[in-house]
């Protein structure tokens, strides 16, 4: 495992099942709210594994990351940025989920010579949070998680097979929440809550962009997804029956869609 | 301040449709039997990334097979768990938790009351691989905590023993599991997650005898292993297994591929894969339709045990009753904190006139059929000294709280008037 230290901390990335090699093209993913580097089970092993180096992070005060947790997308941000550069990198497609999909769209904003691409994957802007799931968080009460869980996933994935054999999608999603330190859910949703990002901000970005959106996203809904790709030129939309945990609901196809995106190795 | 969360199925929903979506290549609404040893893969690539888990998906049926996962996604569901793994057996399933954990050298604290197959296998054949187990009065909770070593791996018991009913203190010994950073499974046959959740209670796995209740009509022998997700092998530090590079497979480091599966992970990919108890998909189409009248079943189950248990309570010919709906029985208290809707359709007594009254009542019994099984849609009855625990000396059965002379019963689904009718008979006849 490559340790890194990224602004004076430890800082956790998954990087596949293989040794990272900087001279390889990059990839970086960005987990959502409350979550860690698992959400990219599949992408990361896969990308790891057909000549790309992987960096599937956890945020700060995330998973395996120490440090202080970033309370706004900027930070996140600029925390990416330096992990970038502390992994010896020119620049990295940058994909992110959810709450990481701001942070890795800030990331494109503020520092535009880390980002080589740009994948959205379950996004809105702005990613309003609603007030009975902000209240839940706050007090880190259970139903948080279980709003999470539930709206994280189509309304079918309740009851339907997985798509990975034995594993119950929900109840994983739900306990990798709950695994969070106490106030983490809270203060990664009020940092989406808060994002606003102008819409001349998104029209001057020149970074080749993918935005992946589900249609029965329950958490970012596909309309919103829909917009961000319009509101960005050039910005390419793949449509996934699926809902806003598409990773592990929909793992082949959002494999397919950054497959097509990322320049051949 | 309360809040509201989103309505989530109810256990009889999850029972009859969690795992399942409509067969998408034939539309089919019952879960369709996949009877195929293998897969055939889409393309090279795919199969490569299939094998090194770069995507998910099936292989051949001894690592995951689609029937056998309906059953394994269902009970994960049913339980609050991340996963699951259908096995061979119940045996199977304690067997493949065990050596997921720990290899020679590795040390288990176990309850004194367990099902006589989980004894040999702790007792007798594990020694053997270098395993060894202290048992332990389930109820002496300083017992648990003093029992435990530097090379304790788990802490192992059953949420209801049997024949005496014992009823095990999930929460407390939970605490004890915490307080040490080792997990605590727990076999979950007798309460099934109906009754109550393991896992909600305090213990990080639970394991079941699918024979029993879940597939409920006595026509299986099968097992299943469910991960609760939420013990943090990486903060134990105990469990190399889980948290340093396996050579089995491609130096995979578990608790890094996954946080909250890890373990069946590891589970699926060395003990399914290399020991190869697996469940054929035949007999988890089997469990399956017994799991989807489960909560039905259950209710009426223990209905008939509570009528049973106060007909034999009140009965001339009856020493003791054990079962926790009586106020005479040491858990009564626990059981109605831990399982409030009831918590075990098995019940024992001892009748008066000993070993031989015991055979007379066995023999003059119509209804109930004299054999080795628990959880059956039909009405059973042993004589646990001369079967089930007949290894053991009177030493060892007071301990697991078993007499000479005592009868355990596992109410079936018949109606209880008849039940009653059958025993009064043959309990007259036990007298003569």
């Amino acid at each position: 495992m490559t340790q890194f230290i990224v602004a004076g901390y430890p800082a956790y990335a998954y990087t596949g099942g293989r040794s990272f090699d900087p001279a390889l093209p990059a990839i970086f993913f960005i987990h959502g709210a409350a979550f860690d580097h698992t959400v990219w089970q599949w992408q990361s092993r896969y990308f790891a594994h057909h000549g790309y180096s992987v960096l599937a992070v956890d945020l700060p005060g995330h998973g395996r990351s120490p440090g202080v947790l970033r309370t706004s997308i900027e930070a996140m941000a600029d925390w990416v940025a330096a992990f970038i550069e502390a992994a010896g990198l020119p620049a990295a497609a940058v994909a992110g989920h959810s709450m990481g999909s701001l942070v890795a769209l800030e990331t494109a904003r503020r520092h535009p010579d880390c980002v080589s691409r740009l994948a959205l994957v379950g996004t809105a802007m702005p990613m309003a949070v609603g007030a009975g799931f902000m209240a839940a968080a706050r007090d880190n009460a259970p139903e948080g998680f279980d709003m999470e869980a539930v709206w994280g996933h189509s309304r079918g994935a309740v009851l339907a097979a997985s798509p990975v054999p034995g594993t119950y999608l929900l109840g994983s999603s739900r306990h990798l929440n709950e695994r969070s330190r106490p106030g983490v859910l809270h203060a990664d949703l009020a940092a989406c809550d808060a994002y606003r990002v102008p819409a001349e901000a998104l029209k001057a970005l020149a970074v080749p962009t993918l935005v992946i959106a589900g249609r029965q996203d329950q958490m970012t809904p596909f309309k919103a997804g829909r917009d961000a790709a319009a509101a960005i030129p050039g910005a390419r939309l793949v449509t996934l029956d699926a809902g806003h945990s598409m990773m592990s609901e929909a793992p082949r196809a959002v494999l397919a869609a950054l497959r097509d995106f990322l320049p051949p190795k | 301040m309360a809040h509201l969360g989103p309505r989530t199925p109810h256990p009889d929903t999850l029972a009859v449709h969690a795992g399942q979506s409509p067969d998408p290549a034939t539309g089919a609404r019952a879960v369709p039997v996949y009877q195929t040893a293998s897969f055939v893969f889409p393309d090279t690539d795919t199969a490569a990334a299939l094998f090194n888990m770069e995507t998910p998906g099936h292989v051949y049926s001894r690592l995951s097979n689609p029937t056998v996962a309906v059953l394994e996604e269902r009970l994960a569901a049913l339980e609050g768990g991340v996963g699951a793994i259908a096995t061979a057996s119940g045996q199977a399933a304690l067997h493949l938790a065990i050596v997921t954990l720990m290899g020679q050298g590795g040390h288990i604290v176990a309850s004194a009351s367990l099902y006589g197959g989980s004894h040999n296998l702790l007792a007798y054949t594990l020694p053997r691989f270098g395993i060894h187990t202290t048992f332990v009065p389930a109820r002496d909770i300083a017992a648990w905590r003093s029992a435990i070593r530097a090379e304790t791996r788990l802490l192992f018991g059953e949420s209801v023993g049997n024949p005496s009913v014992d009823v095990l203190d999930i929460p407390a010994i939970a605490s004890v599991a915490e307080e040490n950073r080792i997990p605590f499974l727990v076999d979950g046959t007798v309460t099934t997650p109906i009754l109550g959740k393991p896992l909600a209670q305090g213990a990080h796995l639970v394991m079941h005898s699918a024979t029993k209740f879940l597939s409920g009509h006595g026509v299986v022998i099968a097992g299943a292993l469910v991960d609760g997700g939420r013990f943090d092998w990486a903060a134990s530090g105990k469990f190399p297994t889980l948290t340093e590079p396996y050579e089995g497979f491609h130096g995979m480091i578990f608790a890094e591929e996954s946080t909250t599966g890890a373990f069946l992970l590891r589970a699926r990919r060395e003990g399914l894969r290399d020991f190869g108890a697996c469940m054929a998909p035949m007999t988890a189409f089997q469990v399956l339709q017994g799991v989807e009248t489960l909560p039905l079943r259950m209710a009426r189950h223990i209905g008939s045990t509570h009528v049973v248990a106060d007909f034999l309570a009140a009965h001339a010919a009856v020493e003791r009753v054990y079962h926790p709906h009586l106020p005479s029985h040491p858990d009564h208290a626990l059981a109605q904190r831990l399982y409030p809707r009831g918590c075990s359709a098995i019940l024992a007594f001892e009748l008066k006139g000993g070993r031989a009254a015991g055979q007379r009542f066995i023999e003059a019994l119509t209804l109930f059929s004299h054999l080795a099984n628990i959880g059956d849609a039909k009405s059973l009855v042993i004589h646990p000294a001369s079967t089930t625990h007949f290894r053991m000396d009177d030493a060892a059965l007071a301990a697991a709280g078993i007499s000479p002379g005592t009868v355990r019963l596992s109410i079936g689904l018949e109606h209880p008037d008849d039940l009653l009718e059958d025993l009064g008979r043959a309990l007259r006849a036990s007298q003569k």
